[in-house]
């Protein structure tokens, strides 16, 4: 609580109620270029930062109010960053590091099902231990590696710097969305001792209610309160985003992150009280004797499905929103050309969240629904595609006629790029009724998703790490360790997931711990592709802990970009800046020569 | 905001992109071999979306690879690439295309789908209580049978696939009840009075698979059909199928049911009429010895 001792909370308040009344006020947006000549005398001595943050018009009063506190302007020590701490950077690092630990816990639980898989036998690991790990590898991937990381992690770090705001609207609110996450990962670690749960991350009733009791009700527990902290992460991105951008920045010149952040909260908000609902009707079920899902009892099994997939189709597009976001930011920077169709990404990023919650019955085709239901879902799925393929076709575009700099951090982009492709093809595919028929629940299934969550979620979230480490660190990332990097995750990527089509297609469930005999081969490529894998995190881990205590100085603007980001310090000080920076340029406005010049004139050149 | 000039060699590549993808559309042996009715609806349907994606796929990568290699930075070149920022009738063509293809599909789906028997109206079932016998099967059924112990088909339309619309009047010749329990399929023919630990069917007859399941949800695929139905409790659902090649193949549970859900298999037979007709005498002869015959297969 070491902020709220200072009363810092009252400022900031005071300063936000002036901002959010700025935002509402026309503001002459024809007068913001300004001249150096023009601007006062202190900040004509740094001539490098004017283009990109010149100092607020006077009669905002903000800068007085803020610098009045310079005990804020130390920085964090390492112990700040495991108390309950309301710096929206802190809590990004926070987020991410958690997120990180749990996403090497999710993919040990992988490595160890992709040995027990290169056998057709249940010989390594017991079956139920393997439903287990199946289980938790699911739930711990998607709520507490990609929903959090990404959202949580680089949403908290990036929005308000990118909006020009000091923090997030409710910092505490931000706080207590965090710290509802290391509870949630506990409880789910700590099922193991009752068994873990083994209903996959799915929980369908009967299944859910029949197997590993009480592992199963902390596992209700742990989603519910991820679920929770989502909601008031949510809230917190909605309000800061709306309100809190700063007055200079036209809606125009909002970085497609913060788009993206906005689709994402919406979508969560509207979601995820659906799952909250369906869960503790599940847990009821569990442990108060009700039967809302017990078919003996006059319960119904599908209402749990529809319940379930309503949040956990849009929860696919909580995984790839922000990825998409990231995307947008990572590609211009790095190609050095504008974004192409600025308002087609940004309104794609709306359409998907629209549309995206009314497509969940495709995870049902096969189940409890009727033939129409089957038809109206299919159409709705395909119609998906459209907004999604805007997306890549405007990165695409974006890339032509650019200077591509291979920075790791733009291979990871373009990995993405080639990987969801292939992810969006197959997910085109499954999304119709009569072919889904074949595959619902094969590895088919598994190929597809995994193509979308790992070659494309994880391939964003490792793009954002590598684009953003200088300026969370002020360090700059040895760039050939990161390429071994990319190589090892791509190689890997491939080799796991592309058999897991033919498997599939051939025949092969999902969710067994033993097989058919004839799909050996491609299970053993596999689990090759999967050891890969998992050396691929080894070389990255080292990379950021080595760049993080010992890497080249970064300076504050290494890549060029454009984007309030990169106009303060690296790392950023607390409240980010010393003086609110005035938009004067779009945020991806590359190749136009007036400020080219001045942009690269700090350049830091990277190795 | 120049457009992007159409060569020659973009020609060329489009021909070649196109005549590739329609061969590998047409000539993979991704799925297993066709076994029913619907099988060859649902290949085809494949086929020509796997055309597509592999069109698609092999535009997008291209210009990502031509892309990533002609734009790279060249040394020295600090500059930034032109200020592009967009180019409407572009970006409005790679709108309308997706869209297009989409909707052809959606469309094309919806007719698949009903020729595979998904849309089957509801009270088309009939009432009636007597076969129409339309094939050697069924004769031999209700040669054997009292027809009262047939079991009378309900009006409401179960969930699943039904008959496809040509025999959506009539009613299946063989009827199969299977239930799905951890970790099994048990069989039960209602108009022979046995049960069986694999289904029997003669290829060419019109089946229904009744599914239900007595603990968990189970789903019950055979691959080469392309059929699949979850068995759920408390709600009954169906598959109903014409096999149309003899031979064994693998009845596999893909719901996750409980730990041993990888070995929950079983084996459809998928027999002559002469053979199917064999196989009824012989079970009808080990019925006077065991009751009921239940197999669990591990």
């Amino acid at each position: 609580m070491r902020s709220a001792e200072c009363g810092v909370c009252e400022v900031r308040s005071a300063v936000w109620i002036k901002q959010l009344s700025y935002s509402l006020l026309p503001v002459p947006y024809s007068l913001l270029p300004i001249p150096y000549s023009l601007l006062p005398t202190p900040y004509s001595l740094f001539p490098s930062k004017i283009m990109t943050q010149v100092e607020h018009p006077r009669n905002t009063a903000i800068a007085s109010e803020v610098v009045v506190h310079p005990e804020h302007h130390k920085p964090w020590k390492w112990y700040d960053y495991f108390t309950f701490n309301i710096d929206h950077k802190v809590i990004g690092i926070q987020y991410l590091v958690t997120a990180f630990i749990f996403y090497l816990i999710g993919g040990l639980m992988a490595i160890a099902m992709r040995a027990e898989l290169a056998t057709p036998d249940a010989d390594l690991l017991d079956p139920n231990l393997y439903n287990a790990f199946m289980t938790n590898h699911g739930t711990i991937m998607i709520f507490l590696w990609i929903v959090p990381s990404a959202i949580g992690g680089f949403g908290n770090y990036l929005v308000p710097l990118m909006v020009g705001a000091r923090d997030m609207a409710f910092p505490k609110l931000n706080a207590i969305a965090f710290w509802l996450n290391p509870p949630a990962g506990a409880l789910l670690l700590g099922s193991f001792y009752f068994g873990g749960s083994q209903s996959g991350w799915t929980a369908y009733p009967p299944l859910s209610l029949v197997t590993a009791h009480t592992a199963q009700t902390l596992w209700v527990l742990a989603i519910v309160l991820v679920g929770t902290s989502s909601i008031l992460g949510s809230v917190n991105f909605v309000v800061t985003i709306l309100m809190m951008k700063v007055p200079s920045m036209r809606w125009d010149q909002l970085p497609l992150f913060c788009w993206a952040i906005l689709a994402t909260s919406v979508l969560a908000l509207v979601s995820t009280p659906v799952l909250a609902a369906g869960l503790i009707l599940l847990l009821f079920d569990l442990n108060f004797g009700t039967s809302f899902f017990k078919p003996d009892a006059g319960g119904n099994v599908v209402i749990y499905q529809h319940l379930f997939w309503f949040y956990s189709h849009p929860a696919v597009y909580l995984m790839i929103l922000p990825i998409f976001g990231i995307m947008s930011e990572v590609i211009p920077v790095h190609a050095r050309k504008p974004i192409f169709g600025y308002k087609a990404i940004a309104y794609s990023s709306l359409a998907i969240c629209l549309v995206g919650l009314f497509v969940w019955v495709h995870h049902m085709f096969t189940s409890g629904t009727p033939g129409w239901m089957r038809m109206f879902f299919t159409i709705s799925t395909l119609i998906v595609a459209v907004p999604t393929g805007v997306k890549i076709f405007g990165w695409v575009a974006t890339l032509w006629g650019g200077k591509i700099r291979f920075t790791t951090a733009m291979l990871f982009a373009i990995g993405l790029l080639s990987m969801f492709v292939m992810g969006g093809l197959s997910g085109v595919t499954m999304g119709t009724a009569p072919f889904d028929i074949h595959v619902h629940d094969t590895y088919y299934v598994v190929a597809h998703f995994h193509y979308v969550l790992f070659g494309g979620s994880v391939f964003g979230i490792y793009a954002g790490i590598y684009h953003w480490f200088p300026k969370v660190t002020g360090r700059m990332v040895n760039e050939t360790w990161g390429r071994i990097h990319f190589v090892l995750t791509l190689i890997g990527t491939n080799l796991t997931f592309l058999p897991m089509h033919e498997l599939g297609l051939q025949g092969m469930p999902r969710r067994v711990a033993m097989y058919d005999p004839q799909f050996i081969t491609l299970n053993q490529i596999c689990t090759i592709g999967a050891f890969i894998l998992g050396l691929s995190v080894i070389p990255f881990t080292i990379n950021i802990i080595w760049s993080w205590i010992a890497g080249a100085k970064a300076g504050d603007n290494p890549w060029n970009a454009l984007t309030l980001e990169w106009t303060t310090s690296s790392p950023p000080i607390i409240e980010n800046w010393e003086v609110l920076p005035v938009v004067t340029h779009g945020p991806y406005d590359y190749g136009m020569n007036n400020h080219t010049d001045v942009v690269t004139s700090d350049a830091v050149s990277i190795g | 905001m120049e457009q992007i000039p159409i060569s020659l060699l973009t020609l060329v590549a489009g021909v070649v992109v196109t005549i590739l993808s329609l061969w590998i559309g047409q000539h993979h042996s991704l799925l297993p071999v066709q076994a029913s009715q619907q099988a060859p609806l649902v290949d085809g349907f494949f086929n020509i979306m796997f055309t597509i994606a592999i069109a698609l796929f092999l535009i997008v990568e291209g210009t990502i690879l031509i892309f990533a290699i002609k734009y790279r930075q060249k040394p020295g070149d600090n500059a930034d690439g032109p200020h592009i920022e967009g180019n409407i009738p572009l970006e409005i063509f790679w709108t309308a295309i997706p869209t297009i293809i989409v909707i052809g599909l959606g469309i094309y789906s919806v007719t698949v789908f009903r020729d595979m028997g998904g849309l089957e109206s509801p009270g088309h079932h009939m009432m009636a209580s007597s076969h129409m016998p339309g094939s050697a099967i069924a004769a031999t059924v209700s040669d054997s049978e009292n027809i009262s112990e047939t079991p009378t088909p309900t009006v409401t339309r179960k969930i699943g696939i039904g008959a496809n619309p040509s025999e959506e009047d009539k009613q299946a010749n063989l009827v199969v009840n299977v239930t799905g329990m951890q970790f099994a399929w048990l069989y039960d023919y209602p108009e022979l009075g046995f049960g069986a630990g694999e289904l029997h069917v003669p290829v060419g007859a019109d089946v229904q698979l009744n599914l239900s399941a007595i603990d968990v949800i189970h789903s019950f695929w055979i691959p080469q059909f392309r059929l699949k139905q979850d068995a759920i409790p408390g709600i009954p659902t169906q598959l109903r199928f014409i096999a149309t090649k003899p031979g064994t193949y693998p009845v596999v549970c893909t719901e996750l049911c409980g730990g041993y859900h990888g070995s929950m298999r079983s084996s459809v037979v998928v027999h002559t009429p002469e053979d199917f007709k064999n196989w009824v005498e012989e079970n009808r002869l080990a019925q006077s010895d065991i009751n009921q015959a239940v197999a669990v297969n591990r």
